[in-house]
């Protein structure tokens, strides 16, 4: 650790020798942003994830005007290889749906009323065979994968979980050379001590050690002041939506592993400006002889 | 003498800042371990220059420098703290710390050094005791006089008991008692083998200090009629009356 703190009559020689001023604030702010973008996008991806998975064995058959050739479709589905579960949907819910699109008319008994049968295959099923076969013992029968009509959805979704990390990337980024002009600054505001340090023979690490202490200090406290307001705007955002996210996704938008990822931002930023002060300052000193 | 310790050589030395003209040029000569030297010169012949190429705050642009024996223009930079915490430096605007006490600005090259704020504290003492300042422990540099504020730059460069002790015109902004007054504190630590070079063009200093040695600097280069610089002898370069 004593590369890390020098004792306090060595800190002396660098009054307030950390990121002054505004940088606490900077780090605080950024990390907020860090924090909420990246349980954003962790959520998008953990909903995308549920939704998939829930669908990738779910197949429907779809026969437009087929109310009649229902039974023919189901015995087929239920002989065909790899089917674990085969629901029709019955004529009542399909009106009922039809009604909720259609208005009264959907009610009307002239309608055709189209059929459509659920069914589950079991993992590693060939939905391919499957297909042809069912679409070969009843024509116009038309065999569609729920994951199919969901991927748009699924690929925006994981689109945007990617942007969301990207963006956590941009931002530490800017954290870390908002940290480096700090250094730099304090660097240049302490510029004859660490020559006369210097003169008298101290290394670039015990030069270095100086400033990195409050670095690390005001890294912390920016980055705990940040990461206490994002817990806070996340807990307001998902305790009042999570319900409804569980709901449409059959799970929680963020997972224990999640939340302690989260936790941990603040202190990765921490470290991480403290590293990147520390190169900085060590880069900046290298220039003198 | 043949036989003596050269502490330095300079070998064909010559110095420029950035593109502008030399303002060292072959520069030759060793310095004995335990003598005392002054440098002088008229003001702008490059004397404060040639101590910092000593006290290791400028290379060479060429020639070559030993240093207690090491090679300095391939010294790596890593290698220079361990040999400028050999050297006690009294710069010529005293570079004390102005945030620190002067109990803490005569500590730092003890603290620099690895000693603990224990064993830092009777060696300080003492030294304070010894220039004079027992009682301005804890004062600002700031609220100190000139003199005083060169007996703590002093302090601070011998603290540590340098081999080689390097003062630019410590005397330049005292009146003549103090002068005096510095003078000694520094020849006592000559007696003790220390190397002292003191850069000044204040002639009474070389006057009381007999068997201290001359080198003259001018333009840049050295004026050393005898040769003596090279293989001095004794005395030789006493004070002329
Ligand atoms: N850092 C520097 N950059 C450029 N020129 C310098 C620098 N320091 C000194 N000089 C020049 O070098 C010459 C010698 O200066 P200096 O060594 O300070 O002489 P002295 O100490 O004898 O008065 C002067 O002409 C001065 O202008
Ligand atoms: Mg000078």
């Amino acid at each position: 650790m004593n590369w890390l703190f020098a004792p306090l009559s060595e800190r002396r020689l660098i009054p307030g020798g950390g990121l002054r001023g505004a940088t606490p604030w900077v780090i605080a702010i950024m990390v907020f942003v860090m924090i909420v973008v990246a349980a954003a996008g962790l959520a998008l991806s953990n909903v995308a994830g549920l939704v998939a998975r829930g669908v990738s064995q779910r197949y429907s058959i779809q026969l437009a005007d087929g109310a009649g050739r229902q039974g023919v479709a189901v015995f087929a589905a239920r002989s065909a290889p790899g089917v674990v579960a085969v629901r029709p949907v019955s004529p009542a819910e399909m009106r009922a749906t039809l009604e909720r699109w259609l208005g009264p008319a959907g009610a009307s008994a002239d309608l055709p009323l189209p059929a459509i049968i659920d069914l589950d295959l079991a993992p590693g099923a060939d939905a391919a065979a499957v297909g042809r076969r069912i679409e070969a013992a009843v024509p116009g029968a038309h065999f569609v994968a729920h994951a199919d009509s969901l991927a748009p959805l699924l690929t925006a979704l994981k689109s945007l979980s990617w942007l969301a990390a990207a963006l956590v990337l941009l931002v530490a980024l800017a954290n870390a050379a908002a940290v480096v002009l700090a250094a730099r600054g304090a660097l240049d505001t302490n510029r004859a001590t660490i020559e006369v340090m210097h003169g008298i023979g101290a290394t670039d690490r015990q030069v270095v050690r100086l400033f990195q202490r409050r670095i690390a200090i005001d890294a912390l406290l920016g980055g705990v002041a940040g990461g206490v307001a994002a817990a806070l705007a996340l807990l307001v955002v998902l305790g009042t939506g999570s319900g409804w996210i569980a709901e449409l996704a059959g799970g929680a938008a963020l997972r224990a592993g999640d939340v302690l990822l989260l936790a941990l931002l603040p202190f990765a930023v921490a470290v991480l400006a403290t590293l990147v002060a520390r190169s900085a300052v060590l880069t900046a000193l290298r220039t003198n002889l | 003498m043949t036989g003596e310790t050269a502490i330095v050589e300079f070998e064909r030395v010559g110095l420029r800042y950035g593109t502008g003209g030399e303002v060292l040029r072959d520069l030759d000569f060793r310095l004995t371990a335990g003598s005392f030297y002054f440098l002088t010169g008229p003001s702008g012949a490059g004397k404060t220059s040639l101590l910092k190429l000593l006290y290791l705050a400028q290379r060479p642009t060429r020639g070559a420098i030993r240093l207690f024996g090491e090679e300095l223009s391939t010294l790596a930079r890593d290698a220079m703290p361990p040999l400028r915490r050999r050297i006690g430096v009294v710069f010529q605007d005293f570079r004390l710390v102005r945030h620190l006490s002067v109990f803490d600005n005569v500590a730092l090259p003890l603290r620099i050094g690895g000693a603990t704020d224990v064993e830092v504290e009777a060696p300080v003492r003492e030294m304070l005791a010894w220039v004079g300042l027992a009682d301005r422990a804890s004062a600002r540099p700031a609220t100190l006089s000139g003199g005083e504020q060169q007996r703590v730059a002093i302090a601070r460069a011998v603290i540590a008991s340098p081999e080689l002790i390097v003062a630019d015109e410590p005397t330049g902004n005292v009146d003549a008692a103090m002068a005096q007054r510095i003078l000694h504190l520094l020849t006592v630590m000559n007696r003790q083998g220390t190397t002292v070079v003191v850069a000044t063009h204040d002639l009474s200093l070389i006057a009381a200090t007999p068997g201290a040695q001359l080198i003259r600097l001018e333009n840049g280069a050295l004026t050393d009629p005898t040769g003596g610089l090279r293989n001095p002898a004794a005395g030789s370069f006493g004070p002329r009356r």
